[in-house]
């Protein structure tokens, strides 16, 4: 008697199953958003998205030519960060700054022979567009690192050596060459995950209320888990499937260095996939139409992944009450299980822990879904 | 759950499947407090059919739901099998099969995933398998479509599918919920003999509800609810017999047909009149000698004729009864319309050989046919017959692939704004905008078609009046009953006094009342020589219509009027033929060459 | 025509505001993000951990060891005293940084010779990194160029005076605050036009506003303006609340920035629009509004710049309306700039508006089925 019921409802799920499978291979939107999407998306934004400035266009405006101008100035045209342009006059160049045509100006006063190696006075102005404020950084430290390398060289052509108390060396463990394509990637495959998850399942349910095949269902001997698992494996396996493409490419593509084990990374995306999935569920459960099932994935998925989880702005600096809404966002964990595995390497205290939480939210959701899915109508 | 149960089912300590014991169940929407179930009590007898009858919105899906588990009831006890279903509904749930209206059917799987999925759920094992779906394909003729995808196969046989998926595991209590809606006469016909198969091979008991009142005759007993309330529960006939010689059939003038139809209507000593036709069928107060009726409303060349009382009859008397008890006067009001310029002969809509296509499936395959000033036109057929693709291309919404089509002299796709003033267009299901209230959208409605000013007040308080939408008129239309929902999306219609009137489905759901006040305003709509254009599948309604064309499968059948065609296509043995008899003829007569 | 635009404007705004989920839906998030985001978007390091190695005994590293202290940019988690408790320092996230101060430090500044300073940094956000390296070496060059007019007497080479325009501290709380303007303005918009006509076709209603004589035009108006009124509402809101609850300046012509909010209404209304028509059901209509959302703001220049891009995906941008009030938006704040500057941006909004519309009026009567 137990046997036989266990093989029945066994026999339910997988009937459950393989009803949602037929679905998605006969809607190839699911299909595309499990696969082709993560492709397209990270195609686009794993070209796209970089911090690394080259090729900044910076006007150059020389009051007085002469050996040692001619000398800094090819710096700039040797660097490859630079794209420089003379300006006749600083008027000019700071017309061109309005306009954004460049992002910095290096101007090279009448004394800068004289002064240059003797005085406090500054001998070179440099004004940076400041809107951009990281890049105006970012270019801050590129012109001075042409002008540094220069002073040094023209000391050394003096005679003179050129010395500071405090020299700063410095090394950049898991990204030496300084790629902010190696975290963004990672990054990005936890959001494109996050609202992959959440396109996928938000609706489901809510359509099939819709539709009228939820009620045919509810009068048939099925559990209400029967139903939750019916619909989580299935986009499970499909999510699991994207997961596994897009790190593919993060590797291949875009060769990100991956330096932890393969069985952290599916335990981890296993997990976090159970949260994006348990979330669509969860908005599909509590809403009553597609309509607004929609509109809340939109608002919840989306932007909290993207600003909140870490993924471009440093946690850390957040103020503290900031920093306690980011908690709630589980791309958060992925994130930085992500960044950690790839860049890093199995450190197991940020391994188990983001693991904790991703399967603590995990659980949640579940129980909610459990709670709010209604067997019975009202 | 081993098969125990199904048998024990019969055996139950009264001998009835269904017992309500003063059921209640109130729904809560928007703040509105809706009584579904008024203190209902009834008994079900085993092994029997037993039809819920009643209009839309009577309380027959709440009780259906109650029986099955899916609510439950505020207060009163429904026992199912001798299982309280409140309690023990997992219990009930495995030995009953509820099918609901809109079964769930998975339209983008097979007919065969379809019937996997069942078999999975409701746990037969795989070896049993082979034998029962070859029965059930056998049953319902659907062996030849297992690999077809469901949101494929017409209406008629997704209800089918439906029905077998429901009886893969055969109950000891079917519960269908409206299973012939949107089903063609022959789909419709089929459908009840798996009913009866199922009762006659299994003692399987059923409860089937209906909203057409022709099934009732087919229920061995019937429960008549109407708005919560149990208005009487017996065998059809039962209900029909007390009113034997009440019923007439009055052959008039064709001309004199409508208006007469309308004073009748509103005379106090009937019960009920309606268009069949070119004749009048006529319910009496009291019974009368048949030679007497003329002298009785001092009529003229009237032919009457005797004839036998239907369960409508009975229905629409129990029905008038009881809203007279609680003080409602049932009036059937017309409609002022300015009258329509123009000769009467003349040709207000032309189709010539209509063709559309999407990709290689052809909707409408080359069809032909007139609508004169101020008739009625009725376009008949099933779901999926083309008559809506054809509707919308008159309406100029959808661009016909081929063939010329002409309403006022011009094609409305291609014709100016102004020429669409002409029209009015009631969509099927009445959409209106639901989050709007009654007055918003008559506002709304009124806007669109260009009125202003004093004229649309004017027309606003018109509509308001003429439909008796006046205390509703704050009313948010979604939450509107369908009558209601009904009256509004005509008045919307008609708010700027069309000349042509589109109408697409109008009364699917609603309650015979309904749906004769409706065609109260159609009639005199008609008499003001407006051009009304009407679709249906519900072969009743095509009593009304001066002219039908019948469409199967994209083509016109046949055309002419509802007499011509009942004549010409006469079921042999049948005196007193229905249009659905000849439907049902004329497709057989095509199916088989 | 008028009458009737109005008419389909009120009932398009009863509509969206009857329902009670969809009204929070509208007016919730955005509040709630534009404080939440507010803080959140930013590249500047607040209160960072890093670790100090000293194995030096003298008086120099203990000086600029106490400049760290000072500092808002950092905070200091740990002191150690052993090589092998620098790398679970940082794997373990605890510390960006991690500077060495070797042996003889100090007695190498003291006797006039230059010391090398170990900084060992956690890549794993290298942008971080970067910037956490671009404060540590600040700090230096302010102690080394004190340290040479104090102690060596020697006044130091030439410095390069850098001035940031429009944004002096270089706060980057200024670069992302307006962009969150443009951010909360197009995810609004989008829900009210992306599914507004799919709806409708759903319904049945559409096939009933297309019987009345009423013009693909006048519907167009009538589908925009709701849309066009709820975003300038909240674009007016999310703009108040940056200036007076984020202070940050606004220099420029308030006009001109309203003229880019028009016009990047009309652009966002005519795609959302777009979206609408094509799509059959209100779940297309969705994933249209996703498949536009998500390119669109991770290829604005709203967090990586837009120059940083390939020259295709720079291409790519130029479709994207986001792209360009970005740049007004930025500007009229913290540039101070009025319409000369701006036309540039205006411009190809406006015709991305005017086409994607006139797509969408096209499609209302143009479809298969």
């Amino acid at each position: 008697m137990a046997n036989r019921d266990t093989g029945k409802n066994r026999m339910r799920l997988s009937g459950l199953i393989k009803k949602e499978a037929y679905q998605i291979i006969r809607d190839p939107s699911a299909i595309g958003i499990a696969f082709l999407l993560p492709v397209i998306l990270l195609l686009i934004f794993g070209y796209g998205v970089s911090l690394d400035a080259e090729h900044v266009p910076v006007g150059l405006v020389i009051e007085k030519q002469g050996p040692e101008v001619s000398q800094f100035i090819s710096g700039f045209y040797r660097s490859e960060y630079f794209d420089p342009k003379i300006f006749p006059s600083i008027q000019e160049a700071e017309r061109a700054l309005m306009h954004r045509e460049v992002v910095g100006i290096v101007w090279t006063r009448s004394n800068f022979a004289r002064t240059l190696l003797n005085t406090s006075d500054a001998p070179i102005g440099v004004i940076v567009n400041g809107v951009d404020a990281n890049q105006a950084r970012i270019i801050e430290g590129y012109i001075m690192g042409v002008w540094i390398n220069w002073l040094h060289q023209y000391a050394r052509s003096k005679g003179v050596a050129l010395q500071v108390p405090v020299n700063v060396k410095y090394r950049i463990w898991f990204n030496s060459a300084v790629r902010s394509r190696n975290f963004l990637v990672p990054g990005l495959i936890a959001v494109i995950m996050t609202l992959i998850g959440g396109m996928l399942t938000s609706m489901v349910v809510a359509r099939e209320w819709e539709r009228g095949t939820m009620e045919a269902l509810l009068v048939t001997p099925v559990r209400k888990r029967e139903i939750i698992l019916g619909k989580t494996i299935p986009y499970f396996v499909l999510g699991m499937g994207g997961m596994a493409i897009s790190v593919a490419m993060a590797i291949w593509v875009f060769n990100v260095p991956f330096r932890g084990s393969f069985w952290a990374l599916s335990l981890s995306s296993g997990l976090f996939m159970l949260t994006a999935i348990g979330l669509g569920l969860i908005i599909s459960v509590t809403a009553e139409s597609q309509f607004v099932a929609g509109q809340i994935a939109i608002v919840i998925t989306f932007l909290p992944a993207f600003m909140l989880s870490g993924f471009v702005f440093d946690i850390g600096s957040m103020p503290g009450p900031i920093q306690a809404v980011t908690h709630l966002v589980s791309a958060r964990y992925f994130v930085s299980i992500l960044q950690t595995l790839f860049l890093c390497g199995d450190i197991w205290p940020i391994f188990i822990i983001n693991c904790l939480w991703l399967a603590g939210m995990a659980l949640f959701f579940f129980v909610v879904i459990r709670k709010k899915f209604k067997k019975r109508l009202q | 759950m081993p098969s125990g149960t199904e048998a024990k089912s019969i055996s139950d300590k009264d001998g009835y499947v269904l017992i309500a014991d003063q059921v209640t169940k109130t729904f809560i929407s928007a703040k509105n407090k809706v009584i579904a179930l008024d203190n209902c009590s009834f008994k079900i007898r085993p092994g029997i059919v037993t039809g819920l009858i009643g209009p839309d919105g009577a309380g027959k899906t709440t009780i259906m739901r109650l029986a099955s588990g899916l609510l439950m009831p505020d207060s009163g006890t429904i026992e199912v099998l001798g299982l309280d279903a409140t309690r023990d509904y997992l219990q009930i749930q495995a030995s009953i099969r509820y099918m609901p209206q809109r079964f769930g059917l998975y339209e983008d799987l097979t007919v065969m995933e379809n019937l996997n999925l069942y078999a999975d759920l409701l746990g037969i094992p795989p070896e049993e398998r082979p034998a029962r779906y070859e029965r059930l394909m056998k049953m319902t003729g659907l062996a030849p479509f297992t690999g077809r995808l469901a949101g494929r196969l017409s209406g008629g046989m997704k209800q089918k599918l439906g029905l077998a998926c429901t009886l893969i595991k055969p109950p000891s209590l079917l519960i269908l919920d409206e299973p012939t809606v949107g089903v063609d006469p022959v789909s419709r016909r089929e459908l009840w003999d798996i009913v009866y198969s199922q009762v006659k091979e299994r003692k399987t008991s059923v409860l089937l509800s209906t909203s057409y009142l022709d099934e009732a005759e087919r229920c061995q007993e019937v429960v008549l609810i109407h708005e919560g309330h149990i208005l009487g529960h017996g065998k059809p006939e039962e209900f029909s017999k007390p009113l034997s010689g009440q019923c007439f059939m009055l052959s008039v003038p064709k001309e004199q047909k409508r208006r007469l139809q309308a004073e009748l209507a509103n005379d106090p000593k009937v019960v009920d009149s309606i268009i069949l036709g070119e004749k009048i069928r006529l319910v009496l107060r009291e019974p009368v000698e048949p030679s007497k009726v003329s002298s009785l409303f001092e009529l003229a060349n009237v032919e009457v004729m005797d004839v036998e009382p239907r369960f409508e009859d009975a229905f629409m008397w129990r029905l008038k009864k009881r809203m007279e008890e609680q003080g409602e006067e049932i009036h059937f009001r017309t409609i002022a319309h300015h009258k329509v310029s123009g000769s009467a002969g003349e040709d207000v809509i032309v189709v010539k050989d209509l063709v559309r296509r999407f990709g290689d499936f052809y909707a409408v395959k080359g069809i032909s046919f007139s609508v004169k000033r101020g008739e009625i036109f009725g376009l008949l057929g099933a779901n999926g017959a083309g008559k809506t693709t054809t509707f919308r291309m008159l309406c100029g919404l959808l661009p016909a692939s081929e063939g010329k089509l002409m309403v006022a002299g011009k094609d409305l796709r291609k014709a100016r704004a102004q020429a669409r003033a002409k029209i009015g267009y009631m969509a099927q299901k009445f959409s209106l905008y639901v989050d709007l209230t009654v007055r918003q959208n008559l506002r709304f409605f009124s806007s669109a078609y260009g009125l202003t000013g004093k004229r649309q007040t004017d027309r606003i308080e018109w509509a308001l009046d003429t439909f008796e939408l006046k205390n509703m008129e704050n009313a948010v239309s979604g939450t509107l009953p369908l009558g209601y929902k009904q009256r509004l999306a005509l008045a919307a219609a008609l708010m700027h006094e069309p000349d042509i009137l589109f109408l697409d489905e109008p009364t699917s759901g609603v309650d015979p009342l309904a749906r004769r006040q409706f065609w109260a305003h159609i009639n005199s709509l008609a008499e003001a020589k407006v051009t009304i254009m009407v679709t249906t599948h519900f072969m009743e309604e095509a009593e009304y219509c001066d002219r039908v064309v019948v469409m199967r499968r994209g083509s016109i059948l046949a055309s002419g009027t509802p007499e011509e065609l009942k004549a010409k296509y006469h079921p042999p043995g049948e005196d007193n033929p229905t249009m659905e008899d000849a439907f049902i003829t004329l497709v057989e007569m095509q199916e088989n060459g | 025509m008028f009458k009737r635009i109005l008419a389909l404007t009120i009932k398009e705004f009863i509509a969206i505001l009857k329902n009670r989920k969809s009204r929070m839906v509208l007016i919730l998030p955005p509040v709630a993000q534009i404080i939440v985001f507010g803080y959140a978007a930013t590249f500047d390091l607040n209160h960072v951990g890093i670790g100090i190695y000293n194995e030096d005994t003298g008086i120099v590293s203990r000086d600029i060891i106490a400049r760290f202290k000072g500092s808002k940019t950092f905070k200091i988690v740990k002191y150690i005293s052993d090589d092998t408790q620098v790398a679970p320092l940082i794997n373990l996230q605890k510390a960006i940084a991690v500077l060495h101060f070797h042996r003889n430090f100090s007695k190498e500044i003291n006797t006039g010779r230059s010391a090398d300073l170990q900084v060992i940094l956690d890549g794993r956000n290298s942008n971080t990194a970067l910037i956490a390296l671009n404060y540590i070496q600040t700090i230096i060059a302010d102690f080394n160029r004190q340290w040479s007019i104090e102690k060596q007497d020697m006044p130091p080479p030439a410095q390069l005076k850098v001035r940031s325009w429009f944004n002096r501290m270089l706060d980057s709380h200024w670069f992302f605050i307006p962009g969150i303007v443009a951010l909360l303005t197009i995810v609004v918009t989008l829900e009210v036009t992306a599914l507004s006509v799919a709806k409708e076709r759903e319904a049945g209603t559409f096939d009933q506003l297309l019987v009345t004589p009423m013009t693909p035009f006048e519907i167009l108006v009538g589908k925009s303006l709701p849309g066009m009124i709820i975003g300038t509402l909240e674009g007016t809101f999310i703009i108040l609340v940056t200036v007076f609850w984020f202070d940050i300046p606004l220099r420029g012509n308030l006009l001109a920035l309203y003229v880019g909010l028009f016009t990047f209404l009309l652009s966002a209304i005519g795609i959302g629009l777009m979206i609408s028509s094509i799509s059959v059901t209100q779940q297309q209509g969705l994933m249209g509004a996703f498949m536009f959302l998500v390119p669109a703001v991770v290829l604005s220049g709203f967090a990586t710049p837009i120059a940083n891009m390939p020259v295709l995906v720079q291409k790519l941008t130029l479709l994207n309306p986001m792209r360009y009030f970005l740049i007004i938006v930025r500007s009229v704040f913290l540039q101070g700039a009025s319409f000369g500057l701006l036309w540039s941006q205006y411009v190809p909004m406006a015709v991305i508006g005017i086409i994607s519309l006139a797509i969408a009026g096209s499609l209302f009567r143009k479809r298969l089925y």
